[in-house]
């Protein structure tokens, strides 16, 4: 039997040295994603490890902490971003010098891959030639321009609060837009000025001209790789793979990747396959339905099924105990629906966001508890309502007949109150398959996936490839549901026929 | 004997019930009468328990009733209200076996009791197996009546039993209602707005006005020896001709 035992453990430690992994994450725009497939490819080529992109987690804020926790081994960054966002540095440092305050942190930065994709400022080719706007100072003589900016570029220091005050620009602070939706914006002229990348693919497109920088305000934005510092000697082989990275992509050619994939319409591997030599066919380009049901569909299914199921379940467990306590105990009554109905204010993503460093991990968990959480208020507020709704009479004839609180509830409270219960059941889970979806941007999965890369590449098929199901799996609860009602719900409460 | 002790009850800013004092001997009929919100279900319901009195007591023989004892005490009084008050999502058998299945009575001895309730109250058997939206009002309150005397309690509270029934329906079951009582012999507390009802029924009345009662006695009491004006008001306002006592027979 020991000696059984011994075998196992011998086993599953040999197993666990087999299955030596990189997990590679990426944010959420076209390219991040091209880099994080290239890296995750090359890393694969190695062989020394399975290699797994999780890509577009987010903004640098979900990446970053994904790192830190050891959520993921690496992901393409820039210098920039480094040195402001996450460092928050005042002074310009060169990779040695980020090297020397990354350290501290467990992390490292390295192999600059050969470009540096700044933030710039662009408007329509036409209207700027039209009002002699060539860099970004001309700006504040024509006060009167319309803003569009991601939210990103608004809220980061060295977006637009430090661009407005080196140039002091007479502009207010605009509403954050995405993008993705950015250059449909700037084309239909509803705003007239635009954040860009140096690198990206729809300048050239949409026709537009890229302002001069004439301050230097925007610091340099090399593409380099932010990893674990123990990544080295973890996998040596897999980093001389990707050390071979070093160099290898000009402005240009990261322009052409981009196009690539957001205006030829190839998938993100298969740009990065091409990159790297490799010959891989993909289904995108393919037509709607074959985008739809492309091989990643079942797990995407899965996935999608598994947040809204747990959650819900979790959600009724403790949910319909709590509208019980708010029912029977006066004093809990306001506290517990006043919290339940807080939480449902929080936006969805920025409660993903703050639930991560909670955790210390992205992915399913913190999903699961965000989608936990949504799915309260319903539950708990129909139970409440559907226990305090019950008719006086028929309340009070239970107590009249001798029956005691705990089987009042059981046998005639609960049942009586059930079709408000079940209804509430319904509503989150139908509100649960919608905000899962936003799951996707914290690398939980499921058919947001679909709708984050839709976003980034402006790809209304690949959008509707991931909402078509979300919208069907939520019409498709809504009738289990509702086939759920006649079977769960006392036959003398069921409407007749 | 059941009995009030200078009970009060201050309900909302617009309604109390004045310090007061009841008693109900056993196996009499008796009925409280007066208009809408004079206090008379209120007295029920503290008889039931289910409001507790700001001062004062509620006695049944020598036994307080207090929150400790009133579970006990509910299981040896039946009590009906205006709707029947019966559980939409049990069956009727169920509605009337509640109590005694949560005591754990036998199967058995259920399955006798209802056959013998559905003979007194006079209710076919093959409506047991129905819902009560499956009955018609007079049907609802014969089961009402079958779940309040499921445990043979000695005490019948009934509030406004028939009030919401149609006059030919009402006639039939006070009529047999009357009867039950006759044969049963039970103490029976009744409220009722309708004075040719409460003639009907009673040995006495009480008339009760604002929280306070007006007079207590027999139909004849009332009608020939008045303690108060407004006895003879109410009697008179209510003296249609059709609904004199002496049509119902």
């Amino acid at each position: 039997m020991k000696a059984l035992l011994a075998a196992l453990a011998l086993g599953l430690c040999g197993s666990a040295f087999a299955a030596q992994t990189l997990t590679v994450g990426s944010k959420r725009f076209t390219e991040s994603y091209i880099l994080g497939e290239i890296v995750t490819l090359t890393a694969k080529g190695a062989g020394e490890a399975a290699a797994t992109h999780r890509p577009g987690l987010g903004n640098t804020g979900i990446v970053y902490s994904a790192l830190k926790n050891g959520e993921i081994d690496v992901y393409p960054e820039y210098t920039g971003t480094i040195e402001r966002e996450i460092l928050k540095s005042n002074q310009p440092l060169d990779l040695e010098g980020l090297n020397r305050a990354l350290l501290p942190l467990g992390l490292a930065a390295g192999v600059p891959l050969g470009f540096n994709n700044t933030y710039a400022l662009a408007m329509g080719e036409e209207r700027a030639q039209a009002l002699g706007i060539r860099a970004v100072s001309d700006l504040v003589k024509h006060p009167d321009l319309v803003f569009g900016l991601s939210q990103e570029f608004i809220g980061r220091a060295d977006g637009w609060p430090g661009l407005k005050k080196a140039y002091a620009l007479p502009h207010a602070t605009p509403h954050g837009l995405d993008h993705g939706l950015a250059y449909e914006a700037i084309a239909a002229s509803q705003v007239d000025v635009i954040d860009a990348y140096t690198t990206d693919a729809k300048i050239g497109r949409y026709k537009l001209r890229v302002l001069t920088d004439d301050r230097k305000f925007f610091p340099v934005y090399d593409a380099v790789l932010l990893f674990r510092a123990d990544l080295p000697q973890r996998l040596p082989r897999t980093w001389s793979a990707l050390s071979s990275l070093h160099g290898a992509l000009d402005e240009r050619r990261m322009i052409a990747l981009n196009a690539e994939a957001e205006l030829n319409g190839k998938s993100f591997s298969e740009v990065a396959n091409g990159f790297l030599g490799a010959r891989q066919t993909n289904a995108r380009g393919d037509g709607f339905l074959a985008r739809l049901f492309a091989p990643d569909f079942g797990r995407l299914l899965f996935e999608h099924v598994m947040l809204v199921a747990v959650s819900l379940f979790v959600a009724i467990a403790i949910g319909i105990p709590l509208g019980i306590l708010a029912y029977r105990v006066p004093a809990a009554r306001q506290g517990i629906l006043a919290v339940v109905g807080v939480i449902q204010t929080v936006p969805s993503l920025a409660l993903f966001a703050f639930l991560i460093p909670l955790f210390g991990k992205i992915g399913t968990i913190p999903a699961l508890t965000a989608l936990f959480l949504y799915a309260l208020l319903p539950i708990v507020r129909n139970t409440y309502s559907g226990l305090t709704d019950i008719a006086p009479g028929l309340r009070e004839s239970a107590i009249a007949l001798g029956l005691p609180a705990g089987y009042r509830l059981r046998v005639i409270e609960l049942p009586l109150a059930s079709r408000a219960i079940l209804a509430g059941v319904k509503t989150s889970a139908v509100i649960n398959v919608g905000t899962a979806t936003i799951a996707a941007f914290i690398g939980a999965g499921g058919f947001g996936e679909r709708i984050a890369q839709g976003l980034a590449l402006n790809d209304n098929a690949a959008l509707l490839a991931g909402a078509v199901p979300a919208a069907a799996l939520a019409l498709l609860v809504h009738g289990g549901f509702e086939l759920l009602d006649r079977w769960l719900l006392p036959a003398g409460l069921r409407t007749p026929d | 004997m059941i009995r009030l002790e200078n009970v009060s009850k201050t309900l909302n800013p617009r309604f109390t019930l004045a310090p007061l004092s009841l008693d109900f001997e056993n196996a009499t009929t008796t009925v409280l009468i007066g208009p809408s919100g004079c206090g008379k279900s209120t007295v029920l319901r503290l008889l039931a328990g289910l409001v507790a009195p700001d001062s004062g007591s509620v006695k049944f023989g020598e036994e307080v009733l207090q929150p400790r004892n009133a579970h006990e005490l509910r299981l040896r009084m039946g009590y009906v209200i205006q709707e029947g008050g019966l559980f939409p999502h049990l069956s009727v058998e169920a509605n009337v076996a509640l109590a005694a299945r949560y005591l754990d009575r036998s199967e058995d001895e259920i399955r006798k009791r209802l056959d013998q309730l559905c003979d007194l109250v006079d209710l076919p058997y093959s409506l047991l197996a129905r819902y009560p939206r499956e009955l018609s009002g007079g049907q609802r309150q014969r089961v009402a009546l079958m779940r309040a005397l499921m445990l043979d309690p000695w005490l019948l509270l009934l509030d406004e039993p028939l009030g919401a029934l149609d006059p030919v329906t009402r006639r039939g079951l006070q009529k047999d209602l009357k009867e039950i009582f006759a044969r049963l012999g039970k103490t029976v507390i009744m409220v009722t707005h309708d004075m040719g009802e409460a003639a009907h029924f009673a040995g006495e009345l009480v008339l009760m006005r604002d929280g306070k009662v007006v007079q207590r006695g027999t139909l004849d009491d009332l009608l020939k020896r008045p303690e108060h004006p407004y006895v003879t008001e109410f009697i008179s306002a209510q003296r249609a001709p059709l609904d004199c006592p002496g049509s119902v027979a």
